[in-house]
């Protein structure tokens, strides 16, 4: 599904992404963790195109993603902090990204599944953070795309939220799709992850299912896990 | 891009300053023709706050767009549009919401007061093309900055240095070799010097409309001969709208290469 | 009928007059073979027609009265059309056209020498070199005459009414278009100059020069070169002219030189490139002057002392006043300027704080004109602020202590 090979990237003098392999099957989630720093979001954001990188190949589905745009019709991203124009409400906001892709949407489950009706009239600004975050959460799954990536998804969710999340991720990688997630929540990354990439100094550490992460680490808890990693 | 650009304005048109702004020039309007009574006057005094103002409140909308919807930017950005639309949706929005304040803001009061049967409706259409002009360089100029400059405050610093410098101190550096270099023919010079500041291109371009061609005989002969004909209008537009696409085209060099 | 009437009223007055017809079918076919068998007090009537004639010699105190606007064509020659010494002549009512240019002799349309008492009236010239020469002539009438020229520069082009040691004269309600000098009087005293309309001249609308005691006033001078130039001579009275549109590098309103003792009132001033250019003028009088839109309101050249401004508009000028050597003793009081920027808090119509008229930006393009470009900028508007705040470069005393808030309502 997704090919990177030879990703480099740094800003300044600071090198974030050294030569970096990376593959993803097809189907599946897969949690990219990593310390503070390790280059998680610039990976992400080389994937969508946000960040340009400095030497190295994208290709997902064996297409070359580099200086494209269409490619992203095909993927559904979530964003770290989710800081919408003020002066929209919900709804509109909700329009907007429909209009601006040509994909069919099915939003209205979504806002149901989270119990956003009542606050849809609402300007976003006058959101809570927990609101904004479901609002964020409905604006990347009610499209249908074979690639979903999310970037911190549980920021400022409630535990009933989050319970809701974890079952929307579950339902849409049934049907097939790959996701990828960042968290530095590891109960949630234990729960959904079938498949952890951890990252450290820009390059992978480790790559392999969170049953074989604890047992090289030989540690029953993830965090534990994680931890003794980092330390190594 | 119309896409963009359509939310942007829609999204401003929503925003307390659009509508500050529109009332600020809404209310300068009238105060200045019904205190005034002297629609020529207030033209002048019109120049005057718009040479300065305009450029101001340019940059500073263009970077705090620039820097507050950097989250929704982002929200953008992952979706499947190109990022030069994006951006250039937004350059024209901001330029566009602000000059149909200004434009709205100092119509409709002139308007009111009988514009079309005065002869100044030329001098005021003049007026209004350049305010325009302005509105688009320094947006665009701000969003040069914003793009080249991560943090907000610095971002926001450069962008007032910039105008300060082009409204004030650009002037003051001017008329000081204007001064030194007194005893040279310095006809060219002032023609040059002017073309590389907006500000001083539009308000000469203004003058010139106004009580400035009863000066013109005293400025060189080269600065009479360029701006007293319609060669010279016909240039200073042109140089107006390069100092617009210019600025334009760097964005979408810089875009290139930008991260987010 | 009304020339019958005329001529027959004339009759009755002057004894003896006889009446010579000159027409293509009369017997006197000329109008200068008339002129020489003329005596004092016969009536000339010309005829509709075109006479080809140059240098009709009026020697007597006879009237040459045109009739229906006859022409005389000078075929381009280089001479004058009429040439008169004589006392209590008239001519009216011709067209003169088509003199030649000449550089080495002085010609004109209606050339007078020596002469008292003529009446110059309604008369037309077209492409004549200049219109009227008057020398050492006294009571003189110059009146409803129209002179115009299409010359492209000055030294093509002669002078609509060129007097010239001269006394008592009048020159009334006559046009000057397009010459070198609409009026251009030399050595003239006790004139008066009233009523004319001297536009798009080449040089000056009116020309002045050592003419003491001489007035003029309700003369319009419209688009000229270089507008007027009153110069070297005293006690002159200007009222109500208008000067307006003069504009270019060496253009001016009115051009005062060396003018002394005289009061200039009630004119407009507008949209020149200088409203009025003084230079070395002492102890005149400049009131209710309407000054409009200038480059320059007034612009002092040479040392000026003993000028008196008084309820003057100054409105909407870029410059209202400038000035290049010092400036003592004058005094400018209740004038109305539409740049005062102070407070009339006790409602008496006068300015609470006083108003200073000079801008250091004014100080600055007179020593550097080409800075005149960055008018109206920012930086110019703070560095004048600062100067009106605390003055270093500009005269303390030059200060309006009693400005007029509203326009001075005056006819001008």
């Amino acid at each position: 599904m997704i090919n990177i090979t030879n990703l480099s990237k740094s800003f300044g003098k600071l090198s974030v992404l050294e030569n970096l392999d990376l593959e993803i099957k097809e189907g599946g989630i897969f949690a990219i963790l990593g310390p503070n720093g390790s280059g998680k979001t610039t990976l992400i954001k080389c994937l969508l195109g946000m960040v340009i990188p400095d030497k190295g190949t994208i290709s997902i589905n064996d297409k070359s993603i580099l200086k494209k745009w269409d490619y992203r019709n095909e993927l559904n991203y979530l964003p770290q902090i989710a800081n919408f124009p003020a002066n929209l409400s919900v709804n509109e906001l909700i329009d907007m990204v429909k209009d601006l892709r040509p994909k069919t949407a099915n939003e209205t489950e979504l806002i149901a599944h989270f119990g956003l009706e009542p606050f849809l009239k609402k300007k976003l600004g006058h959101l809570s953070g927990g609101t904004k975050q479901k609002v964020n959460i409905v604006l990347t799954f009610m499209f249908d795309s074979q690639l979903i990536i999310l970037d911190e998804p549980t920021t400022g969710l409630d535990p009933v939220s989050l319970i809701h999340l974890k079952e929307l991720i579950r339902r849409e990688k049934e049907k097939g799709k790959t996701i990828l997630i960042t968290s530095h929540i590891m109960s949630f990354v234990d729960d959904t992850a079938d498949e952890i990439v951890f990252l450290l100094d820009g390059k992978i550490y480790f790559k392999g299912s969170v049953s074989q992460l604890k047992e090289r680490t030989k540690e029953t808890n993830l965090e534990n896990a994680i931890a003794k990693l980092i330390t190594e | 891009m119309l896409k963009i650009l359509k939310y942007s304005i829609y999204d401003l048109l929503r925003s307390r300053w659009s509508y500050v702004y529109f009332l600020f020039y809404l209310l300068l309007g009238f105060v200045l023709l019904f205190l005034n009574n002297d629609v020529n006057k207030a033209v002048i005094t019109l120049m005057n706050v718009i040479i300065v103002l305009t450029p101001l409140i340019g940059t500073i909308f263009g970077i705090m767009y620039f820097y507050n919807s950097k989250e929704f930017t982002e929200l953008l950005l992952a979706q499947p549009i190109k990022r030069s639309n994006i951006f250039m949706g937004q350059y024209v929005g901001i330029s566009l919401s602000l000059t149909l304040s200004l434009v709205l803001g100092l119509g409709i009061p002139f308007i009111v007061y009988g514009l079309f049967r005065s002869a100044a409706i030329f001098d005021f259409t003049l007026l209004l093309v350049v305010a325009s002009f302005l509105n688009f360089i320094f947006v665009a100029l701000a969003y040069n900055i914003a793009l080249s400059t991560e943090n907000k405050i610095k971002g926001f610093g450069y962008a007032i240095l910039m105008w300060l410098f082009l409204a004030v101190v650009y002037d003051g550096l001017f008329l000081i070799s204007l001064i030194a270099f007194n005893d040279y023919p310095l006809g060219k010079f002032s023609l040059i010097a002017t073309m590389f500041n907006p500000i001083d291109l539009s308000r000469i371009l203004i003058l010139l409309k106004l009580d400035f061609s009863a000066l013109l005989g005293y400025t060189g002969a080269v600065f009479k001969e360029f701006f007293g004909t319609a060669f010279g209008m016909v240039m200073s537009m042109l140089v107006l709208s390069l100092w617009v696409i210019l600025p334009v085209l760097n964005i979408n060099r810089k875009l290139r290469k930008k991260d987010f | 009928m009304k020339h019958l009437f005329i001529v027959l009223i004339l009759t009755s007055f002057i004894s003896h007059a006889t009446i010579i017809d000159v027409c293509a079918t009369c017997e006197v076919k000329k109008i200068g073979d008339a002129t020489l068998i003329a005596k004092d007090g016969d009536i000339i009537r010309v005829q509709q027609g075109v006479y080809y004639e140059t240098e009709i010699q009026i020697s007597h105190a006879i009237q040459v009265i045109g009739i229906n606007n006859p022409i005389i064509d000078a075929q381009g020659k280089q001479k004058s059309v009429f040439a008169c010494k004589a006392n209590g002549f008239t001519i009216s009512g011709f067209t003169i056209r088509n003199i030649g240019l000449s550089h080495t002799k002085e010609t004109a349309g209606i050339y007078v020498t020596k002469s008292r008492n003529f009446r110059l009236k309604k008369n037309t010239f077209i492409n004549v070199y200049g219109g009227f020469v008057i020398q050492r002539s006294t009571y003189g009438v110059i009146t409803e005459n129209k002179i115009s020229g299409t010359a492209k520069n000055e030294t093509k082009a002669g002078n609509g009414i060129h007097l010239y040691r001269c006394k008592n004269m009048r020159i009334e309600k006559n046009e000057t278009i397009g010459m070198r000098d609409g009026i251009y009087l030399e050595y003239v005293e006790k004139s008066s100059i009233s009523n004319n309309i001297n536009d798009n001249n080449i040089r000056y609308g009116l020309h002045f020069m050592f003419s003491d005691n001489n007035e003029f006033h309700h003369n319009q001078f419209k688009d000229n070169g270089s507008g007027c130039a009153v110069m070297y001579s005293d006690h002159i009275n200007m009222h109500h002219n208008s000067f307006r549109d003069n504009w270019g590098m060496a253009s001016y309103g009115l051009l005062l030189k060396e003018i002394n003792d005289s009061v200039i009132e009630s004119n407009l001033f507008e949209k020149n490139t200088v409203g009025i250019n003084i230079d070395s003028c002492n102890r005149n009088k400049y009131k209710n002057n309407h000054l409009n839109s200038n480059g320059w309101a007034i612009k002092f050249q040479g040392a000026a002392t003993y000028n008196f401004f008084e309820f003057n508009n100054f409105i909407n000028n870029s410059f209202d006043l400038s000035f290049k050597s010092s400036l003592k003793n004058n005094i400018f009081e209740a004038n109305h300027w539409s740049e005062y920027s102070g407070y009339d808090l006790d409602k008496d119509g006068i300015g609470d704080v006083p108003h200073r008229p000079l801008k250091l930006f004014s100080v600055v393009t007179t020593h550097t004109p080409d800075s005149v470009i960055l008018l109206r900028s920012l930086f110019v508007d703070i560095i004048n602020f600062s100067e009106q705040v605390s003055p270093i470069f500009t005269p303390e005393n030059l200060i309006d202590t009693k400005p007029i808030i509203k326009v001075i309502d005056a006819r001008y």
